[in-house]
């Protein structure tokens, strides 16, 4: 039952955000911004895709409902995040002027449990400094990096440490997911 | 200039995002493998996004915004289809 | 006064965003193989496109709050769309890298592969079925 009306909810509220603007200022029936046939049919659609979809949408837990979490992600967004994307581009632009590249593939196990922790922190280290995720062990939920510059002192130990390729967002992601 | 009612700092815009779309283009017909053409079929993808929004800009129609959002879904679709045949295996 | 100012804003971001947009292009042609072309055109894209989006978000926001209630649908659907790249580029960059690596394209000079040690689904299929 919970399933069913947190689905339908996020359903109804993404056609509110496409559908908004849809005021008739020739009519009288309107809520705000959207007119109410708008409002009438996103109900009974959100309520149709609810009924069928509610399996998939939610699968154990209901731990990223709690707003908290929702707070850290924005935060982590505009911060941390953005700031490593920045330096990334800036890496990059020195390399394709320069042409210096020492690449290879490395293995980090971040340790992560659950599935949306391990696609935020893959996404995340795509998208920062020099580092491209490859594959993953699904079992222990390794990952397998590309590094476009591989530092000699990260190769004494085998599996590499975390903090040579993900920094801080590790940490950041287990406040958020786990 | 006055190419379809559109004001010249846009054109110059679109003109240089179409620049990097033919620099991706060259990488496409060169390529020595498939997953490198791939590569350059990608960043076209999200080229075209990004200047469909800009066009609708310039062109003060909201329209062009939600047809980028819907083949933004579909190029990722084709980009994880062709990926999944690169690497073989059962689907 | 204000309007020309938001104005030079949006040209300034657009700049930005196309000159990303054409590092990434420039990157492609110079890389010597895959994964690193894909750095290029992953990051740089999806920076570039922050910018350009902003741009777009920026003008809806200015004509919203003169009192134009279609900014609001410039300003959503804008925001629906720069959501939707930043989602599936890494993704997508991720399931090419795969595909390249167990179709057998090895990463040019290479200091350490520890990839290559991993047994694939197949192989150890086929480990198996010899059993």
């Amino acid at each position: 039952m919970v399933a069913f009306v947190v689905t339908a909810l996020v359903c109804f509220i993404t056609y509110l955000l496409l559908t908004i603007g849809s005021a008739n200022n020739a009519s009288f029936l309107n809520l705000w911004m959207w007119s109410i046939e708008e409002i009438i049919f996103g109900l009974v659609l959100s309520i149709l895709v609810g009924i069928v979809a509610r399996k998939v949408f939610i699968k154990k837990s209901l731990r990223m409902l709690n707003p908290v979490r929702w707070l850290k992600f924005i935060g982590y967004m505009i911060g941390p995040f953005f700031i490593g994307m920045a330096k990334a581009n800036f890496d990059v632009a020195y390399r394709v002027i320069t042409g210096k590249i020492n690449p290879g593939i490395v293995k980090i196990s971040p340790n992560l449990k659950t599935d949306l922790g391990v696609t935020m922190l893959a996404n995340s280290i795509t998208l920062t400094p020099g580092t491209l995720t490859v594959d993953i062990d699904e079992n222990t939920n390794d990952l397998y990096i590309h590094w476009i510059n591989v530092k000699k002192e990260a190769l004494d130990k085998m599996p590499v440490d975390c903090k040579f390729i993900c920094g801080k967002f590790d940490k950041h992601v287990r406040g958020i997911a786990e | 200039m006055n190419f379809f009612g559109i004001p010249d700092i846009y054109l110059v815009i679109l003109g240089l995002l179409f620049l990097s779309i033919i620099m991706a283009i060259i990488r496409v017909i060169k390529g020595p493998t498939a997953p490198d053409r791939i590569v350059g079929l990608d960043t076209i993808n999200t080229i075209v996004i990004v200047s469909m929004i800009i066009f609708g800009l310039a062109a003060g129609s909201v329209i062009y915004v939600d047809v980028a959002i819907v083949y933004a879904f579909l190029s990722f679709i084709s980009t994880l289809f062709i990926a999944k045949y690169l690497e073989g295996g059962e689907f | 006064m204000l309007n020309q100012l938001i104005d030079i804003v949006i040209y300034i971001l657009l700049a930005i965003g196309v000159f990303f947009n054409i590092l990434a292009g420039i990157g492609l042609l110079r890389f010597p193989d895959v994964y690193t072309r894909l750095h290029a055109g992953t990051k740089c894209t999806t920076f570039g496109s922050i910018f350009l989006c902003g741009s777009v978000i920026l003008y809806g926001l200015r004509m919203w709050i003169l009192g134009n209630v279609d900014g609001s649908i410039w300003v959503i659907h804008t925001g629906i769309a720069l959501v939707a790249i930043l989602l599936t580029n890494p993704t997508g960059a991720h399931a090419l890298a795969r595909a390249a690596h167990r179709s057998g394209v090895k990463p040019v000079g290479a200091v350490i592969d520890e990839l290559e040690n991993k047994p694939t689904k197949k192989s150890a299929n086929k480990m198996e079925a010899k059993k």
